[in-house]
């Protein structure tokens, strides 16, 4: 006889402590501390913050713990962190032209005031597996690196360009609050502020694939490397009972400014347009890809053809959040089956009438027949 | 009692950047009446058209339409719910590409009983029985009417957005070369058609054609266009007959008798 | 590249059914604009849950803003309190809220559900929140959101008429089972999430306060009490509801939706309550398993 099955509550607390054992997995191996993914998986840690929206190291590695590594679920947990948090106030914006820099690069010119500082960086090693990794305590050479110089002395390539009028000035601050992508839920069309928030946040993976398609033709922009800067910014906040700004704490950034095709109207004479990108952390992939997808969402605004998904506003920042795309994808492992039933339950009853008309053709076809 | 016009328009211009796609065209259109607007490519025709149809904005003048109360209404200024209720009620446009005018995806039926849906019928057999009425009316077989479009030729995807329109009943009809893209003998059975329901339903119509030969058989009244401006206006067979301007006696010229 | 130390973690512990106070009210604002205009979708800033986003956020989210310390939640998922989903949004609600939660839908106040309405009809002390991943009715005819817009602002509803005329057509009944759009107040076409259409007339003048939560799309809406609500169809195809041919096995009920169980590798079935709380009190209480804790 069938019996209703219970028990569920049950199921679900031996399922989460399933959940811890597998992460620890063997006991007799050292458990990972948070100290360790945040100095010798960085990157990752990088990542966790830019797309959990939330600055704060040792959360993020915290999280990538507790998601044994999965990226998305990590930042899963540090986005739900952040909604218990309480919002004092909003910092100044942040002035990368007095970043500290660890890493500066410009592919648009061969050399310039500041010079190109390769910094830590991936791009001119070999990918050979080093399997001097796979032992700890192997001591290296320490690198030799030039005095950092000051940011004074360091100017931007968009400032270069823009001394002589090439390139089109940096929107200028609007009057009024800034729009908060966390405040109210975004509409179509979008401010540039909106868009760029957006696709701060948005998944790395989906921004990228984005990127490459504009390089293939699917509304090339003409992009070129105008500066990438990685390094260091301070936070300021200027509480209203003090009336001046004070430092309240310093970040990484990675900066991509992205120098891409020319404009020109009956206006304004023929200029370099932007694409912006700015991250957390040492992330160029992803500072380059929100770029060009930027440049690629202004497409209406310049007056170009937006036919490319890159260029489809809607298309881009409805599905650019790894949260959502997640949830709602994974949400097909949960019960469906009433809907199903009622889906059953239509197709039987058509196929009943499938049948019962089949069949009445078949008698008329033989009453012909009798007939004749 | 003297006719009033049923859409008036007045010092219409519109620009593209430094392009002056067609400016300064006065004309006015009474019920019944089918006007065509002619020249070559490039001559601010189809742009002319849009802005007529509340497709384009024009930078300056206006369009105005009189409404069944009997008052002028300009097109462009009017809210967008008046707006969107006019193009699928009172007018219609019929576009170069059937493809523009057509849901390709939906039946032929559901083409045609659109614009009754939407004007709130809700009685699926008698929607089915316009469509069929309608379907017939432009010369398809009515035993297609569950197809879908895409199946269908040029010149039948052509009449079906026809018969997409007229099902409301409009008092007023755009087209822009409706008979671009098709057949010899298959424009010559479109026009055929096009010239009865004209007829019949007491259409006004506003043609856009670079074919001389469709103007003459459709249009009552001409309008020739070079650049973006209106060179000559009349009566069309006095238009084609005796043309007055240089450039309209070398379109005349130029069509091989 | 940050100056090496030892992590520091703040401690937490929760506000009252987790959200702050700012948060719910900010939802509350979102749910009373929602009842001023029946069936209307209202834009709202949703939060990051410890659920995922499609997982019923949106549902909790309201919940979590209406939610009291002497209500009384159910929570079911298609139609049973003892799914996972269900189980797992009453603990969090019971973590975090500590209200008095049960499996009756008579003792309930807040009911908050996923893809079923209870059997029992409610009353005007009580308040069904629904879970609902897709909020847009017509999102399958017009995929852009700026366009949808439009179309509900000037009850452009055409295309939606074409859609059911085009099932007709091609299969000679509209051939929506579940998620079966419906006229609120006579102005707004809703999705009344995806209940199977059996339950879509439970809507129409229901006493109970009906809220509807999107929390990955970012939408509320609502049907206040007593409220008419009318599933699309034509005057010759008329909305009707699925019927079976045999009641529950477990109660016998006729008039409840059935959900079909596979009971052996022979491909025999048997239909019992898809209402698990329906099912057992028609059978006087206690159904005979191994209680759960």
């Amino acid at each position: 006889m069938y019996v209703a099955v219970k028990g569920g509550e049950r199921a679900i607390a031996n399922a989460e402590r399933l959940v811890a054992e597998t992460r620890r997995g063997d006991p007799a191996v050292p458990e990972l501390s948070l100290a360790q993914i945040e100095e010798q998986l960085s990157l990752a840690v990088d990542r966790v913050m830019t797309e959990g929206a939330l600055y704060d190291r040792a959360l993020a590695a915290l999280a990538i713990k507790q998601a044994r590594g999965d990226m998305i679920e990590a930042i899963f947990l540090l986005r739900a962190y952040r909604t218990t948090l309480p919002r004092f106030g909003e910092a100044l914006p942040v002035d990368t032209a007095k970043m500290l820099l660890m890493r500066r690069i410009s592919a648009a010119f061969k050399d310039l005031p500041g010079g190109q500082v390769l910094g830590p960086t991936f791009d001119y090693t070999h990918r050979l597996l080093d399997f001097d990794l796979a032992e700890e305590g192997m001591l290296r050479a320490t690198a030799e690196t030039a005095p950092i110089s000051p940011a004074s002395s360091v100017p931007r390539v968009a400032d270069l360009l823009g001394r002589e009028g090439l390139i089109e000035p940096a929107p200028a601050a609007g009057e009024g609050p800034v729009p908060d992508l966390t405040q109210a839920p975004l509409a179509f069309p979008a401010p540039r502020e909106l868009r760029l928030q957006n696709l701060a946040r948005g998944d790395e993976g989906f921004l990228l694939a984005l990127g490459y398609s504009t390089q293939r033709g699917w509304g090339s922009t003409h992009p070129f490397a105008g500066e990438i800067r990685m390094g260091i910014v301070a936070v300021e906040y200027e509480p209203p009972e003090l009336g001046f700004p004070i430092e309240i704490a310093e970040i990484a950034v990675t900066e991509a400014d992205l120098v891409n095709q020319f404009k020109g109207s009956a206006e304004s004479p023929p200029q370099f347009t932007r694409g912006y990108g700015l991250v957390f952390g040492h992330a160029e992939r992803k500072a380059m890809s929100m770029a060009l997808v930027d440049r690629a969402l202004r497409a209406r605004e310049l007056g170009e053809a937006a036919g490319s998904p890159a260029q489809d506003e809607e298309f881009v920042l409805s599905h650019s959040d790894s949260l959502e795309s997640s949830g709602f994808v994974q949400h097909l492992k949960l019960p469906h089956y009433v809907d199903f039933q009622a889906e059953l339950h239509m197709v039987r009853e058509m196929r009943a009438d499938w049948e019962r008309t089949r069949d009445q053709i078949a008698e008329r076809t033989l009453a012909t027949k009798a007939a004749e | 009692m003297i006719e009033l016009p049923l859409l008036r328009v007045t010092g219409l211009a519109k620009t593209f950047g430094r392009l002056r796609a067609c400016h300064g065209v006065n004309f006015e259109l009474f019920p019944g009446e089918v006007l065509g607007i002619v020249g070559e490519s490039g001559s601010g025709k189809t742009t002319l058209l849009r802005c007529l149809a509340a497709e384009l904005e024009p930078d300056e003048g206006s369009v105005e339409f009189r409404n069944v109360e009997g008052e002028l209404e300009d097109v462009h200024r009017m809210s967008e719910a008046r707006r969107r209720f006019l193009q699928r009620t009172q007018w219609g446009i019929v576009h170069q590409n059937p493809r523009d005018g057509l849901r390709m995806r939906v039946s032929a039926g559901g083409n045609v009983g659109e614009r009754l849906m939407a004007a709130g019928e809700r009685h699926y057999g008698r929607i089915r029985a316009e469509a069929v009425a309608w379907l017939d009316c432009v010369e398809l077989d009515p035993v297609r009417i569950d197809d879908l479009p895409l199946l269908f030729s040029g010149g039948m995807q052509q009449r079906l957005q026809i018969a997409r329109i007229l099902v409301s009943r409009p008092r007023l009809v755009f087209l822009d070369e409706p008979t671009g893209g098709l057949d010899v003998s298959v424009q010559a059975r479109l026009l055929d058609m096009l010239r009865r329901l004209a007829r019949d339903l007491d259409l006004a119509a506003v043609i856009v054609t670079h074919d001389l030969g469709v103007a003459r058989l459709l249009t009552d009244r001409l309008m020739v266009m070079r650049r973006g401006e209106v060179v000559e206006e009349g009566l069309t067979d006095q238009v084609l007959d005796d043309p007055h301007d240089a450039y309209t006696q070398l379109l005349v010229a130029s069509v091989i008798a | 590249m940050s100056p090496a130390r030892t992590p520091r973690l703040p401690g937490r512990s929760y506000n009252f059914a987790y959200l702050d106070e700012q948060t719910k009210k900010m939802i509350r604002r979102a749910i009373l604009k929602a009842v001023a205009v029946p069936g209307h979708q209202v834009p709202f800033a949703s939060r990051e849950m410890p659920l995922p986003y499609g997982w019923g956020t949106g549902g909790i989210q309201v919940t979590a803003a209406i939610l009291g310390r002497s209500d009384v939640l159910k929570v079911i998922d298609q139609g049973a309190d003892d799914t996972t989903n269900a189980v797992n949004i009453r603990r969090l609600f019971a973590k975090t809220a500590g209200v008095k939660t049960t499996t009756h839908t008579a003792e309930a106040t807040v009911i908050q559900t996923r893809h079923r309405i209870p059997e029992r009809p409610l009353t005007e002390n009580q308040i069904l929140v629904f879970q609902v991943p897709i909020p847009e009715p017509l999102r399958w005819l017009e995929p852009r959101e700026s366009e949808t817009l439009k179309l509900h602002a000037l009850a452009d509803y055409g295309l939606m008429h074409v859609h059911l005329y085009e099932d007709i057509a091609t299969h000679g009944r509209i051939a929506r089972s579940y998620d079966y759009p419906a006229l609120v107040h006579d102005r707004y076409v809703s999705s009344p999430s995806p209940i199977p259409k059996f339950d879509n007339p439970k809507l129409d003048r229901s006493p109970a306060l009906l809220l509807f939560g999107a929390g990955r799309e970012k939408r509320i809406y609502a049907i206040p009490p007593h409220t008419r609500v009318k599933s699309l169809d034509f005057e010759d195809h008329p909305f009707s509801v699925q019927r079976w041919d045999r009641a529950c096995e477990l109660c016998g009920a006729r008039d409840s939706f059935l959900d079909e169980v596979v009971t052996d590798d022979q491909g025999n079935r048997m239909f019992v309550c898809s209402d698990s709380d329906y099912c057992e009190t028609r059978r006087g209480g206690k159904t005979p398993e191994a209680a759960d804790d």
